[in-house]
């Protein structure tokens, strides 16, 4: 091995750590200089967030040793490893719902008033003011967690990680909810960081981000380090293949299929967030809705769901008119939803695989008033494998496995279900390079049997890999519609889209 | 200290299971660990314990507390508390008393009080899951509201009650050796295992203590789950209160007082978590029968009752530990 390098401002060897019989990292390294962006990568499940809350103390590790600027070093839990200068943004948002933006960007170093043990509200919400607006966030510092999206909450903690003059930051799939703004937001504040020589740890499954923001990469793959290197000259192949152990393609071919008879329509459709939204989308036919955060997507999609209430418009299904009060109307109308926050509106963390995955579906599974619990085992089974569900059994709870992992569970409900009309939002969240084009196949296989499919997506590729066509949402109203054909044909490139979602007029260049 | 906890991880393969199920089973089963230890020292320590007569009279010492347990757990589980109860066991006492007075019907007395109580379990359901009020408060104050009840039907007097068909029910035995209460108490048992672990309700009632907003996402209908744990709740109530009535022989306006602690107790220790969704009947069975071996036990071996409530105290405290550190809770 390598010699002590004073280069490394954090080196961690041989570390291993085991959950129950689940052997999650064996035998790792990791070595970070100091001032670069150092990606991880590795499917879902390869031990990338377990070892980062080794570092921040979060886990204690079976065997293996740290050394952190030149000192040995061992944390224990976030706040020591915050005074030592380590701080982390977490892969699952976990915000306190009652706390102001301020309070908790500022938690844990509250500003007190001089000389006196008393909390100084009027400073910290003028700190707070002054950050937010240095990222471009219009929000009054007051405002609670509860009443954010899921994209302020995860800006404002990276916030917090960033703010705390950390000598190392880490970001665990820190761009999981962000849009492309947002994400261009972030990365313009980690040139700053790395101007100033602080490290960055970053963890994601977008290639094109690791590529365009990280200095070097080191990989892992079932809890075991594989290789790391400089990012400039491997090529994204080279990459995958060392993160899966094989050759894969990335991108899977859309299988193009019949487009049929509408199924749902939507009539001058509005709620909070949106106003006068029509569309429709037919038996086979994958519908792309892209836009910033924002910008009435996701809330378009609740109320079709029945989860917020409508203001206005119809809402059609098979050319009847339906009216939706709850998800269990949908539900049983056959219109289901993936939610993008899969920790509030997914998963029951403390319950098995198999209930989550069942749960949506138990009335159709029934056997007199009881649950047929063979048939659910057994289905539940088979969707969690052909989704790649990693877990030691099926009876493991929710809440020990994997963000990627979590995110094929909620995804196996819904594909459990085999509605009429299924609606994605963010359905690849976390979800790592191969698992992801195993998603994209199996949607095309369910249009292929004439399910509708709906699916928002903040990463363009993905969007314009897999739609028949694409609405682009801007400031609650739809502001372009593009076609296949178009893409396939480079008519309509990924900056055109861009454009489009930042609210330029049709025709318009 | 890593390396020997490296050690014992390797060496995963324990009594013929990974050790993620020997955790699994550990926490599923760790309390009956405890009953069954509790059972060997006391039959160790005292030759009355062994008879086959205690065991019945432990049982039928917890069929009271069990079957209110056994309602409480539901209510837990869906991220709720029922402080209700006592006042319910009251309230079921004084109908009988009101009814077999003015019918002399047996039949017609059990239902009218157990349909009472299980109205009363709808009102706290509504008053939860419809105006989204603490279930902390609303029981708290419906308490009060049914006690007074109870107290305006009896006209504030304990009636004795002559009735010796009625009588059989809380002190008959089947075949002469099974009391009625333990038997009543298995049937609800069973009825509550297959309610929750069986049906497409008690997987709702796990969602919904365990996460609302996803329940409803996946078409859970929250109000009527959460309604339905307060009715059963109720309806266990009304049980217990007719088994109670006959023991006593009397309908009393101001019994049942302070029986909310030993059901919460009893699902404590068996497991059930207070943040809601996670709990199991078996778990809860043996969370009753521990606090059956508490009062017994120390009876037994001649410990006065003012230990026996600071042992339960302790228990509990100890179970809510063992349930952080076994599931690593915030
Ligand atoms: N608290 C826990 N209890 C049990 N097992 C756990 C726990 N946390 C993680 N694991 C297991 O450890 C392994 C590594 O998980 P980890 O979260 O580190 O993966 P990851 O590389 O971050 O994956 P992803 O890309 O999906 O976020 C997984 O198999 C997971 O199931
Ligand atoms: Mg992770």
């Amino acid at each position: 091995m390598e010699e002590q390098n004073k280069d490394y401002i954090l080196e961690c060897t041989g570390i291993s750590k085991a959950f129950g019989g689940t052997q999650a990292l064996k035998n790792v390294q990791l070595q970070i200089k100091k001032g670069e962006v150092h990606a991880l990568l590795g499917e879902n499940g390869a031990g990338k967030s377990t070892l980062m809350k080794i570092v921040i103390g979060l886990h204690k590790p079976d065997e293996g040793e740290m050394v952190f600027e030149g000192q040995r070093y061992a944390a224990n839990g976030p706040a020591d490893a915050l005074r030592k200068g380590i701080s982390m943004v977490h892969q699952e948002l976990n915000p306190e719902p009652h706390l102001s933006i301020a309070e908790s960007i500022f938690l844990n170093r509250e500003h007190t008033m001089k000389g006196l043990p008393f909390l100084n509200k009027k400073e910290t919400n003028r700190q707070a003011g002054i950050i937010l607006k240095r990222f471009g966030i219009e929000k009054d510092p007051r405002t609670l967690m509860e009443e954010l999206t899921l994209a302020e909450v995860q800006m404002i903690e990276i916030i917090r990680a960033v703010s705390c003059d950390a000598r190392i930051i880490i970001m665990d799939e820190p761009t999981s909810s962000l849009d492309s703004e947002e994400t261009q937001h972030l990365f313009h504040t980690i040139r700053e960081l790395k101007e100033k020589g602080v490290s960055i740890i970053y963890i994601s499954h977008r290639m094109e981000e690791i590529f365009e923001i990280c200095d070097r990469v080191s990989v892992f793959r079932d809890g075991e380090y594989v290789n790391s290197c400089p990012l400039e000259g491997v090529t994204n192949e080279e990459l995958i293949a060392m993160m899966v152990g094989r050759q894969v393609k990335s991108i899977f071919p859309k299988i193009e299929c019949e487009i049929g008879e509408t199924v749902l329509k939507v009539e001058n459709l509005s709620g909070k967030g949106f106003q006068n939204i029509s569309f429709e989308v037919h038996e086979g036919e994958i519908l792309g809705i892209s836009g910033l955060v924002g910008s009435g997507r996701s809330e378009t999609m609740r109320v079709i769901f029945g989860l917020d209430p409508k203001t206005g418009g119809k809402i059609f299904l098979g050319g009847k008119e339906i009216a939706i009060k709850s998800p269990k109307d949908a539900i049983s109308k056959g219109i289901c939803m993936v939610n993008e926050d899969r920790q509030n509106f997914g998963l029951c963390l403390y319950r098995s695989i198999r209930e989550n995955i069942s749960l949506p579906n138990l009335p159709s599974r029934q056997k007199g008033i009881l649950i047929n619990q063979r048939r659910e085992k057994k289905e539940a089974e088979e969707v969690a494998k052909v989704l790649t569900v990693k877990a030691a059994s099926i009876e493991s709870e929710a809440y020990s496995l994997s963000g990627g992992n979590q995110q094929k569970v909620v995804l196996s409900k819904w594909v459990m279900a085999k509605p009429k009309v299924l609606i994605l939002d963010e359905p690849t969240r976390g979800v790592d390079v191969g698992a992801k084009s195993e998603i994209h196949t199996l949607m095309c296989q369910f249009a292929a049997q004439g399910m509708a499919i709906i699916m928002i997506s903040s990463e363009l590729p993905e969007i314009m890999g897999t739609s028949d066509r694409i609405l682009i949402y801007h400031e609650g109203r739809i502001n372009g519609e593009i076609f296949r054909e178009d893409i396939t044909t480079a008519k309509v490139t990924q900056e055109d889209i861009l454009a489009k979602e930042f609210g330029q007029k049709e025709g318009g260049k | 200290m890593s390396r020997k906890s490296a050690n014992a991880a390797s060496e995963s393969i324990r009594f013929g299971m990974s050790e993620i199920e020997f955790n699994l089973f550990m926490r599923r089963y760790g309390i009956g660990m405890v009953m069954v230890i509790m059972a060997v020292i006391l039959a160790i320590v005292s030759p009355t314990f062994r008879t086959s007569g205690n065991v019945i009279s432990i049982l039928l010492q917890v069929s009271l507390n069990g079957i209110l347990a056994l309602g409480m757990v539901f209510v837990i589980t869906g991220g709720g508390i029922d402080l209700s109860i006592g006042s319910l066991l009251a309230l079921t006492s004084v109908i009988i008393g009101a009814m077999l007075n003015a019918t002399g019907s047996i039949v017609l007395a059990c239902v009218v009080s157990v349909a009472a109580t299980t109205v009363f379990g709808l009102l706290n359901g509504i008053l939860i899951a419809k105006f989204k009020m603490f279930p902390f408060v609303v029981t708290l104050a419906t308490q009060l509201v049914i006690r007074g009840t109870a107290y305006i039907i009896s006209g504030g007097y304990s009636q004795s009650l002559a009735n010796a068909e009625f009588k059989e029910i809380g002190a008959g035995k089947l075949f002469g050796v099974i009391p009625y209460p333990v038997i009543i108490l298995t049937v609800v048992a069973i009825l509550a295992y297959v309610i929750l672990h069986w049906t497409k309700f008690g997987r709702y009632v796990y969602a919904v203590g365990g996460n609302k907003n996803a329940a409803i996402a996946s078409g859970v209908n929250v109000f009527w789950t959460t309604a339905g744990t307060y009715i059963i709740s109720g309806f266990c109530c009304g049980i217990a209160g007719i088994i109670m009535t006959s023991r006593i022989s009397a309908a009393q306006p101001n019994i049942g007082v302070g029986y909310e602690t030993d059901a919460i107790a009893a699902c404590v220790i068996g497991g059930t978590s207070f943040a809601g969704g996670v709990s199991t009947i078996p778990g809860t069975v043996m969370g009753i029968v521990i606090i059956g071996l508490i009062y017994n036990g120390m009876n037994l071996v001649g410990i006065n009752s003012y230990w026996q409530t600071i042992t339960k105290g302790l228990l509990i405290i100890g179970a809510v530990m063992l349930d952080m550190v076994m599931n690593k809770r915030k």
